[in-house]
């Protein structure tokens, strides 16, 4: 059982404050989606907790299983078990899926440990074929000319593989048409399990339809200003956000 | 000119290695010298490199006749970067020899030689799979190897001296043909100077099935090496020759200047292969150049890394109709290192066509230049030329110049010129550092990916040397 604790965390670009203090606890086994209009510090909030460089934790702190990782560097926070799944996934030409996937894995293995290839390749096709990717796309240089589908289900996978203890993922429903989005959160949902909690960063509610969440946050300003359970998503869709931006301007 | 008190028997002044720290450089071993002209240049430089040969007199002729050539042209810094007027002259050592005959068998190499090349990491391997290792050790080479069904098939695969000695009648023809000696000042340097270097003879229609290769390094402080090679592929046949160098680190600089010709006479197939990785004050400055006759191919596989400056541009005369040219290069420039290569595709006959891909990597401060030349006359017909040279930087500081030259006559004829220049950006790093991989890991691998395509046409064992080499720049270049 691990926990992912956000205590009163503050993010900023520069000298701009994007996140002005949330605080949220992350268990392993739980869904929890945070919602929001465009510009609210949601996206900045993920990438802030994988460790950006753009972004300076201004005020607050970020703790793994009780231990901050506000010093550790990028790679060390994943190597601990933190997975960004990006709104954006970057190109990298000319490194096939297969040997990126290979070289993140073994980075995760301890000195003088070495990755049993053909082990790995089992695992691979098996994850493959359970978020219905085509064997081919494994020698395809890793998010290059790729659909928007196509980067997503690149990004589960990555995630199915690297299996880590939390999932931050960034808009994982942009882009994506319904089919797509039906695929991937298939992919996310047989992912769930008592060993991962996974954070969903979404504009929409239409996703929340498929990876149904434990917990529904509503992010405004740079806050949390409203959480729930699942109906408050519902709620959501039907009242839209200005329903929560007048409710918290008046409180 | 008396050369009474040079004479190869008397022995030299002091050892050349001596006083060097042994601990700092990354591996140099006590190696006595038999044969050492000294340092500084002059015709009793290469008088003394005559006699310690045992040369016939024309050789010894056009050593001095280049020599001349060489004071009289002056450094080519109208054109070329002025780090060139670095290089001290006076302070390099032209011609070092360990006097051993080249062997035949690994058994028969002294042990502290065998110990220099583990330290390279030659795997033992290779040494067997190989057709032929031909290992320069500083001038001559200290050991050699045909596999015994290459020379069976009549290939010769000797070192400079040997050649010139034993057959002159095969390599007297074209031995400073495709590169005249006053081509350019380095180019005369090498004629004056030159010593080892392989001369590979391939009599019509054998195809070499194994690649020959040779492994050479510079093993003292102030050594110019100047080997010489020239590959002459008769009618009809193919080979494909492999070149690799480490240089141990050693804090004053040392000049790397060859000279490569290649001959491919009708529909014969030449494929030279290198991967060098210099120490960062050498000054690599060396020609290539191949003649390829009616329907030859002739293919220059060039991979630099390191060296203080490398100046390389692989050149191809395309003489015959149907001749084929092709230039693949990548250059990895970090901090403090200028690479400045390229390619030349000189058209001369019908229908001769030419590829140029060039690719080119700066780290931090280090500096990539591409010139490339393509020329093609008007009265030809039927010639085509496709370049394309692409840059990536690794941070804001880097530097990278393209100056094609590229001169085509006629309308008869098609080029092709694509560049481009990328970056690797922060989101990348930042993206495969999330998924575990350090800084220098990620960039590495972000270099590898670059010149993937290229890396995939070296035979296995190089491409992966390659990217171990990639690997400990990039690891090196992280701060």
């Amino acid at each position: 059982m691990s926990s992912l604790e956000l205590i009163d965390v503050r993010v900023s670009l520069g000298e701009k404050e994007i996140v002005k203090g949330v605080s949220l606890t992350l268990n392993s086994g739980e869904v929890h989606a945070i919602m929001g209009p465009n510009g609210t510090g949601k996206s900045t909030l993920a990438k802030a907790i994988a460790g950006h460089p753009d972004y300076t934790i201004s005020g607050g702190d970020i703790r793994l299983d009780g231990k901050s990782i506000l010093e550790m560097e990028p790679d060390e926070r994943a190597r601990a078990g933190l997975f960004l799944a990006f709104q954006y996934p970057s190109e990298i030409p000319g490194v096939s899926i297969a040997n990126f996937l290979r070289a993140a894995i073994q980075s995760h293995l301890g000195e003088g440990e070495e990755l049993d290839a053909t082990a790995y390749y089992k695992r691979l096709y098996q994850k493959m074929d359970m978020l219905k990717i085509d064997r081919k796309f494994t020698s395809r240089a890793v998010n290059d000319g790729f659909s928007g589908g196509e980067k997503k289900r690149a990004e589960v996978l990555q995630m199915a593989m690297l299996e880590p203890k939390f999932a931050l993922m960034d808009e994982t429903d942009s882009g994506l048409d319904i089919d797509a989005l039906k695929i991937v959160a298939e992919g996310v949902n047989q992912l769930r399990g008592p060993g991962l909690g996974v954070l969903l960063i979404t504009h929409y509610q239409r996703l929340l339809s498929y990876i149904v969440p434990d917990y529904v946050h509503v992010m405004w300003d740079g806050r949390i200003v409203k959480s729930g359970d699942k109906s408050l998503a519902l709620e959501l869709d039907a009242k839209g956000y200005d329903w929560v931006k007048k409710e918290f301007v008046a409180a | 000119m008396t050369t009474d008190t040079l004479t190869p028997s008397s022995p030299p002044a002091d050892n050349p290695v001596s006083g060097i720290d042994q601990s700092s450089g990354n591996f140099s071993y006590d190696v006595k010298y038999e044969f050492d002209a000294g340092s500084g240049l002059s015709e009793r430089t290469v008088d003394y490199i005559s006699a310690a040969k045992k040369e016939a007199a024309w050789i010894k002729e056009f050593r001095l006749k280049a020599l001349q050539t060489f004071y009289a042209k002056p450094m080519p810094t109208h054109w070329a970067t002025a780090e060139l007027n670095e290089i001290n002259f006076d302070k390099i050592r032209y011609y070092l020899a360990s006097g051993q005959k080249p062997k035949r068998t690994w058994e028969e190499v002294p042990e502290d030689i065998k110990r220099t090349f583990e330290r390279l990491g030659i795997p033992e391997q290779e040494r067997k799979f190989l057709a032929g290792v031909e290992a320069q050790f500083d001038s001559e080479a200290a050991y050699s190897n045909i596999k015994e069904a290459v020379s069976k098939q009549g290939v010769i695969f000797v070192n400079s001296t040997e050649a010139l000695r034993e057959h002159p009648e095969i390599f007297r023809k074209w031995f400073g043909k495709v590169i005249p000696t006053g081509d350019n000042k380095f180019s005369a340097l090498n004629s004056a100077v030159f010593s080892g270097g392989s001369f590979i003879y391939v009599p019509p229609g054998v195809k070499v099935s194994h690649p020959l290769q040779a492994y050479f390094r510079i093993n003292a402080e102030n050594f110019g090496q100047f080997e010489r090679t020239l590959i002459i592929a008769d009618e009809g046949s193919e080979v494909t020759y492999m070149e690799g160098c480490t240089a141990p680190k050693f804090s004053t600089s040392t000049l790397h200047s060859a000279v490569v010709e290649l001959v491919a006479l009708k529909g014969a197939k030449i494929q030279y292969i290198t991967v060098q990785n210099w120490a960062s004050n050498v000054f690599n400055l060396v020609t290539k150049r191949g003649l390829a006759h009616e329907e030859a191919e002739i293919k220059w596989i060039d991979c630099n890394i390191g060296s203080r400056l490398t100046m390389k541009y692989p050149g191809v005369v395309l003489k015959g109709r149907k001749a084929r040219g092709e230039v693949i290069s990548i250059a990895l420039a970090n901090d403090g290192q200028h690479q400045d290569t390229g390619a030349k595709m000189i058209h001369a006959a019908d229908e001769t066509t030419s590829n140029i891909v060039a690719k080119s990597i700066s780290v931090g401060q280090g500096r990539s230049t591409y010139r490339g030349l393509v020329h093609i006359p008007r009265h030809l017909k039927g010639c085509k030329n496709n370049t394309e040279c692409d840059a990536l930087l690794i941070n804001s500081n880097s530097r990278t110049d393209t100056y094609p030259a590229i001169t085509v006559r006629g309308d008869a004829n098609r080029v092709q010129h694509e560049a481009s220049v990328s970056k690797v950006s922060e989101e990348q790093i930042f993206y495969m550092r999330q998924r575990g991989l350090t800084e220098g890991q990620a960039m590495s691998l972000s270099v590898n990916g670059f010149i993937n395509d290229l890396a995939r046409q070296f035979p296995m064992e190089y491409s992966v040397e390659l990217k171990r080499l990639i690997d400990l720049e990039m690891e090196g270049s992280v701060g």
